[in-house]
């Protein structure tokens, strides 16, 4: 058959146009907007590695195969996970695709004069005539430009329209999304955020081994770290005497900028942070240090310092790890402090106050092997006991000695820690920025109302009438000032 | 007079107030159900029909009583409210006790403001009982005594995030139950005409209308309050996010009003599907709430519970 019917051929261009079009569509998006609402669920039900890395560990000794399934779709990880940034990234193509047109039409209408007065006014609403006068075109010019309406005179007729602010304003808003998504990039690409933990008199040296975990942005490096110096010097902790919760918390440090600058005396509080350039440092936990010194037989020292315990309820009853690999056999001591020392029935030692007023350090002696060279990252809190043999149970109060089969140890003091988390973000401020316009945008688009307004004289008479784009009220009220206006009432 | 006095008052003042929610409850009520007229039999039988007609000048009385005490109410749960911030010096939302007797304030203020627009008296009934269950559960199950404030709370973020977030909520609650009433109705003008009592309620266009305008009048303050706790959040967490359960509710309940935004303004939804995404948008916000303020982990536990 020799008239067959030509299909037209798709070509590549015609398919990426089709679907760059399904993609702008206002209906994709409202579809890809709620997706993105539904896809951020899991992530608050489900314990998530950035967020609570213990809890994963925890899921995944309770519910191991389910844990599994979730780790295959990254629901520990929901909101770095392919497929939550497959949801935004589309969102925002689509968003650029719909804003950057709009945008230079509306750049084009702002400079443009509204549309010709159209030829039957009747027709349209908030409708009104009455008998000339004569000078109502002048006045109804005035009282326009009066009301910076935009206004597109002819022989016997004026348009005007007013209310161009809104699409700038939504123009705007949408822009801003994208400044703050760019600005969440830049933090990303050269952020650096760490955390260190510092026992009081410690001090702490802003190089990346000091740090007790870090992470660089994907283009930054260890060089960038500025080269600050924080010296602990006291830590103050006040709580409330029924309820036992924290009241204030005040750090007092000494710090130096660079090397050879002068060491400047500071106060760090949980809302207000220590500022180095674009590098600030939080205080984010606090709890004990007990200060302990540990001799061999023969009175070597082969451990002195303090030792951070790890909190576990509002009165700071704590647990800690004090190892001493440097012996033969190796030791350690599996411990809890308590700041307040009482003695329950049913629980043991507890804490009843979190503030130092009977402390006591509570520990099992063990010796063997600690395990520390198997090359697997251990706790600081906890030991490997699997390998070792207790040798017996104690306690001590500051200043207190024990002497046991392997030598002595000592608990000399105890002195509070502070976990500084250290965090440089050059990309907040473009956030910042974005979501301050993102506001006035949002103001301008939802509060401002457009609307046109037409006046002809003609034939002796005079024809006014309005229109209020998307709905607006308010238009009425204000045809009923321009009309009183006009009559002179 | 001492913190703990201040204290006191405050719990009296509050239980106060909902003895008068209650008192506007059972006007509201009564005036709901005794409108509708029952006409003698005899005279005025329309065949075997007997015509119920909606006469509201017999109840007048009650409606205004019911106001009334809608308006003395929210005047004692004022007193309660800001004399608990008295006795803990600084501002009445550190605990969820607090945040739900500050957002009960809101929502009745909310209310009450919007009567001076809108007759939205017929709302009383849902409006005084929906603020009574919520004093009534903080008060039973939320209380905790006055203390003072967590360090991380000791911020003027607090007031500028917590109150622009209290706000807000009042507000979406009241398009939310603006949007249940359209949908109610609107299911039942299908059916036929709108039973008697029915009657006196706005037009579905109205509610339709109503429930809009609350949410883009309210949605720039719940963005504000999003990016002030983000402000907050990068000073006292040193990260201005961080996917924190109630920060992903926030996020949720602010992207699902945009989606709503969007579908009435662009898409031109109106009336039941729009009705059903605001009651959407909404309840993630009462869950935000409920779920993440009493079983939620995260850095916003400051419930007390």
């Amino acid at each position: 058959m020799s008239n067959e019917t030509q299909l037209p051929e798709i070509g590549a261009i015609a398919l990426v146009r089709y679907f760059w079009r399904q993609l702008t569509s206002m209906r994709t998006a409202l579809v890809l907007l709620l997706l993105l609402a539904l896809a951020a669920i899991p992530g608050s039900l489900i314990p998530q590695n950035a967020q609570n890395p213990m809890a994963v560990t925890d899921y995944f000794e309770e519910h191991r195969t389910l844990a599994i399934w979730f780790e295959r779709f990254s629901l520990f990880d929901v909101y770095s996970s392919p497929w939550f940034s497959a949801i935004y990234i589309l969102l925002f193509i689509s968003l650029i695709g719909c804003v950057l047109p709009r945008s230079f039409e509306h750049l084009q209408a702002s400079r443009a004069l509204p549309p010709k007065t159209p030829k039957n006014l009747a027709r349209m609403e908030h409708f009104q005539s009455w008998p000339a006068n004569g000078d109502e075109m002048e006045i109804a010019k005035s009282w326009l430009k009066a009301k910076r309406f935009r206004v597109l005179e002819s022989e016997e007729s004026i348009a005007a329209e007013k209310g161009y602010l809104r699409e700038t304003g939504n123009l705007f808003f949408h822009i801003s999304l994208i400044l703050i998504l760019v600005g969440v990039l830049i933090g990303g690409l050269f952020g650096v955020r760490g955390s260190a933990i510092l026992s009081q008199g410690e001090r702490f040296v802003n190089n990346a081994t000091s740090y007790d975990t870090i992470s660089f942005g994907q283009i930054t490096s260890e060089n960038s770290l500025p080269p600050f110096t924080i010296k602990v010097d006291k830590f103050v902790a006040k709580y409330n005497t029924l309820t036992s919760a924290p009241e204030d918390y005040t750090l007092y440090v000494t710090t130096v900028a660079e090397p050879g600058a002068t060491p400047k005396q500071q106060v760090v509080k949980v809302n207000s942070p220590l500022t180095f350039g674009s590098t600030r440092v939080y205080l984010q936990a606090n709890g004990y240090s007990p200060i302990v010194t540990v001799q061999d037989k023969i009175g070597n020292v082969t451990f002195q310092g303090p030792v951070p315990f790890l909190p576990q309820d509002a009165n700071l009853r704590s647990i800690g790890a004090i190892k001493v690999p440097d012996g033969d056999p190796q030791l350690g001591f599996v411990s809890s402090f308590v700041p307040t020392y009482e003695r329950t029935s049913d629980q043991g030692a507890i804490s009843v106050f979190p503030e130092l007023l009977d402390p006591k350090l509570l520990f099992s002696i063990w010796q063997g092997d600690l395990g520390l060279d198997t090359g697997v990252p251990q706790s600081v809190y906890r030991i490997d006991t699997s390998n070792m043999k207790q040798i017996m149970l104690d306690s001590l109060k500051p200043g207190e000695f024990l002497k046991f089969s392997e030598g002595t140890i000592t608990f000399e003091d105890v002195v509070p820690w502070v976990n500084l988390q250290i965090v440089s973000d050059p990309g907040k401020s473009y956030s910042l920025i974005g979501g301050i316009v993102a506001i006035l945008g949002l103001l301008a688009s939802l509060f401002t109302r457009r609307r046109r307004i037409w006046i002809r004289v003609s034939a002796g008479e005079v024809q006014v009438a309005g229109l209020a784009k998307n709905g607006a009220p308010g238009l009425e009220i204000e045809m009923s000032e321009f009309v009183a206006k006009l009559r002179g009432i | 007079m001492s913190s703990q006095d201040w204290a006191y008052f405050s719990n009296y003042a509050i239980y106060s107030a909902m003895a008068l929610f209650t008192l506007a409850f059972f006007g509201h009520a009564y005036e709901t159900a005794w409108a509708v007229r029952t006409p003698n039999a005899a005279s005025e039988t329309e065949g075997n029909l007997v015509t119920k007609t909606f006469d509201s000048s017999r109840t007048q009385k009650a409606m205004r009583i019911a106001t009334a005490m809608m308006i003395l109410g929210f005047i004692f749960l004022l007193a309660g409210v800001v004399t608990r911030g008295l006795s803990a010096s600084r501002v009445p939302w550190g605990n969820m006790y607090e945040f739900s007797i500050t957002g009960a304030l809101a929502f009745t203020g909310a209310y009450l403001f919007a009567l001076r627009k809108y007759d939205l008296r017929w709302l009383g009934v849902l409006v005084s009982i929906s603020a009574l269950l919520t004093l009534g559960t903080a008060i039973t199950l939320l209380y905790v005594p006055s203390a003072p404030l967590v360090p991380a709370l000791k911020s003027t973020w607090l007031v500028i995030h917590v109150s622009a977030a209290i706000i807000s909520g009042g507000v979406f609650l009241l398009a939310n139950v603006i949007a249940a009433a359209y949908l109610y109705l609107d299911n039942m003008e299908t059916k036929g005409p709108r039973k008697v009592w029915a009657q006196r309620l706005p037009e579905l266009e109205v509610l339709d209308q109503l429930s809009y305008r609350l949410v883009a009048f309210v949605f720039p303050l719940w963005t504000f309050s999003v990016i002030a706790g983000a402000i907050w959040a990068e000073s006292a967490w040193g990260r201005y996010w961080g996917w924190d359960p109630k920060e992903t509710w926030a996020f949720i309940t602010w992207v699902a009003y945009a989606a709503y935004l969007h579908a009435r303004v662009t898409v031109g939804w109106r009336g039941r599907r729009a009705a059903w995404l605001c009651l959407i948008a909404g309840s993630t916000f009462l869950f935000n709430y409920v779920y993440v303020n009493v079983w939620g982990t995260g850095k916003h536990t400051y419930s007390g519970l």
